[in-house]
């Protein structure tokens, strides 16, 4: 098991490559992919059931990014944790990449299944966690959906189908970081309340109220794994941007990429974040 | 051809469907809430652990099947054409095509013999739909023994595939000892050095009885069955045209992007000949009886006698 502090040391690396690579790619979803990499980073280095010199075996755990556009926050965990090169993020976007520009399973070790068109993933996902069911294999599944992709129909179709099924084996996690393109997702769309929808959907549901501390995340994933016979919901109150103070709950950067002195100003901020934690 | 044994292609998927279950232990059936109607009701009874019903939820459906292949599983999807590739067609595109899975996309009722459930019913795109999909095979079978064959080919097939089924009992014509199926390889019929029809799915016995019609007129007709239109069978296309030099093209399906367009694409870019379409001519369908329909819309045998005839 690792220490908090090098989980969290770890998430400001996975930080300072998802700002690398976006700024190497000059496109790409800075905000949501900050949001998610400490639970991604604790999923990959803590929680899943995995190994990097063998992607595919058969009785791993699965991962579904069900928000594919926060793929430079998966690939910088799985580049960390093994799956391939680190100095490879840098080619996130570009022609001939493995790191496409959302996650393609036949391009990339590591990842479980193609999305980036919301609401599909997810579904997916429920069909990872039948597939143990019938088979009896003892995997688990997750998937991270973000709140605004809650306003795809096909999620509740998924939700319901979870349900329906008894997919214990299945954690959903919501990255609610409350901003969508477009605004605040009660400007937008409105998907609340996440949690009374969920239980009406079946759903054991946990919450988080700071899905940005790793002692919190743990806590949730020990608590997701007690058996209730039901589908686990962890709601992750996130902040967008996180780590990046002027990216930090702004919609406006939702999907695009820092500028030359931008950039730096964000390394300089997370450098700065990883020295304090190796003082501590 | 009223004592010709006659086969819904949806009863031979349902029953096919239930031997394979027996050979392929990974082998899962999906349905929306119709499986009475697809019959994979038939898999059902004999492996209702391996039979899911995902309900009235054709795009989440989807998933579940691409989520399923991703695990090792071989899943057939069923609900009619219409929901499947028509309502999941970006589910299809993105979560099947795109991962290249190993899903097979099994959608019955197409086209207009459904009949009285009118055109909200009759998908008369699906075959264009599918064709868009890079690596999707498409087979749309002729009759029973054609579908039973498909079947098996797209289960042992490892990669996307689109299987097209209709509702209306039609008539076995592929019922003879020397009958062999291979994806993406058309079966010539019917000799004939003045035109060729090239026909896929149930029009395939009307483009026969039309030929027959022409023989009488002295007109030799020959008759391909393309039951995979994609990948097309270009070799045996390209060879009808350069000896017949009249192609004419029948589907139960629009004339917009279907077999026509898939034969007008190739023969355009490597063997310039002159092609007629035979389809629904860019319209909705309506309610009625199959027979009614197929003989309104010019797609029974006699329909396609008087399409050729005007035409050449």
């Amino acid at each position: 098991m690792m220490t908090i502090s090098d989980l969290q040391k770890t998430a400001v690396e996975v930080r300072k490559s998802i700002i690398e690579s976006l700024h190497s790619a000059r496109s790409g979803h800075p905000g949501g992919s900050l949001s998610a990499a400490d639970v991604l980073t604790y999923l990959y280095f803590e929680e899943l059931n995995i190994d990097p010199k063998e992607p595919d075996k058969p009785d791993r755990d699965r991962f579904v990014l069900s928000k594919g556009h926060a793929a430079p926050a998966l690939y910088a965990v799985l580049a960390y944790r093994g799956f391939f090169p680190v100095e490879e993020l840098a080619t996130l976007r570009h022609l001939g990449t493995r790191l496409q520009g959302h996650p393609s399973m036949k391009h990339t070790p590591g990842v479980d299944m193609s999305t980036g068109s919301l609401g599909q993933g997810i579904s997916a996902a429920c069909g990872m966690a039948l597939a143990a069911k019938i088979s009896g294999d003892a995997y688990r599944v997750y998937a991270l959906l973000g709140d605004g992709e809650l306003e795809e129909g096909q999620v509740w179709e998924a939700f319901m189908f979870a349900s329906a099924k008894n997919l214990d084996n299945l954690t959903v996690i919501v990255d609610n970081n409350n901003l969508q393109i477009d605004g605040a997702l009660e400007e937008v769309n409105s998907p609340y309340p996440i949690d009374q929808k969920f239980e009406a959907f079946g759903f054991c549901v946990i919450h988080v109220e700071d899905g940005n501390d790793m002692n919190q995340l743990r806590e949730a994933f020990r608590k997701a794994k007690e058996p209730t016979g039901k589908p686990v919901a962890i709601l992750l109150k996130t902040v967008k941007g996180n780590g990046v103070s002027f990216m930090e709950n702004k919609a406006d950067w939702h999907g695009k990429a820092p500028k030359d002195a931008e950039y730096e100003a964000a390394m300089r901020e997370l450098t700065e974040a990883g020295e304090r934690l190796c003082q501590m | 051809m009223s004592d010709v044994k006659k086969i819904a292609t949806r009863d031979s998927y349902g029953r096919t469907l239930a031997e394979l279950g027996a050979e392929y232990d990974n082998l899962v059936v999906l349905d929306a809430d119709l499986a009475v109607s697809t019959k994979t009701e038939l898999f059902r009874k004999a492996y209702p652990e391996r039979h899911i019903n995902c309900g009235i939820a054709e795009a989440n459906m989807i998933g579940i099947a691409a989520g399923l292949a991703a695990a090792g599983k071989i899943p057939f999807a069923s609900t009619f054409a219409m929901f499947g590739a028509g309502r999941a067609f970006e589910q299809i595109r993105s979560s099947v095509g795109y991962p290249h899975l190993n899903v097979k996309i099994a959608l019955t009722h197409a086209g207009i013999s459904v009949g009285e459930d009118g055109a909200s019913h009759q998908a008369l795109e699906d075959i264009a739909l599918m064709r868009t999909i890079p690596g999707m095979v498409i087979i749309n079978p002729a009759d029973d023994i054609e579908a039973c064959a498909a079947v098996r080919a797209a289960a042992a097939y490892v990669g996307p595939v689109y299987l097209r089924f209709g509702r209306l009992a039609v008539p076995v014509i592929n019922d003879r000892e020397d009958y062999r199926f291979e994806i993406g390889r058309g079966v010539t019929l019917k000799d004939g050095d003045d035109l060729t029809i090239v026909a896929t799915g149930l029009c395939v016995a009307g483009a026969l009885e039309a030929a027959t019609q022409l023989e009488t007129e002295g007109i030799h007709a020959r008759v391909i069955n393309i039951h995979t239109i994609k990948p097309l069978d270009e070799e045996l296309i390209a060879k009808a045209a350069r000896e017949t030099g009249r192609i004419v093209t029948v589907e139960e399906h629009s004339m917009i992007g279907g077999l026509g367009g898939a034969v007008c694409e190739f023969l355009c870019e490597h063997e310039p000949t002159p092609v007629k379409r035979i389809g629904m001519r860019d319209v909705f369908g309506e309610s009625g009886s199959a027979a009614d329909l197929l003989k309104k819309y010019e797609l029974d045998g006699a329909g396609i006698y008087r399409q050729v005839r005007n035409w050449i």
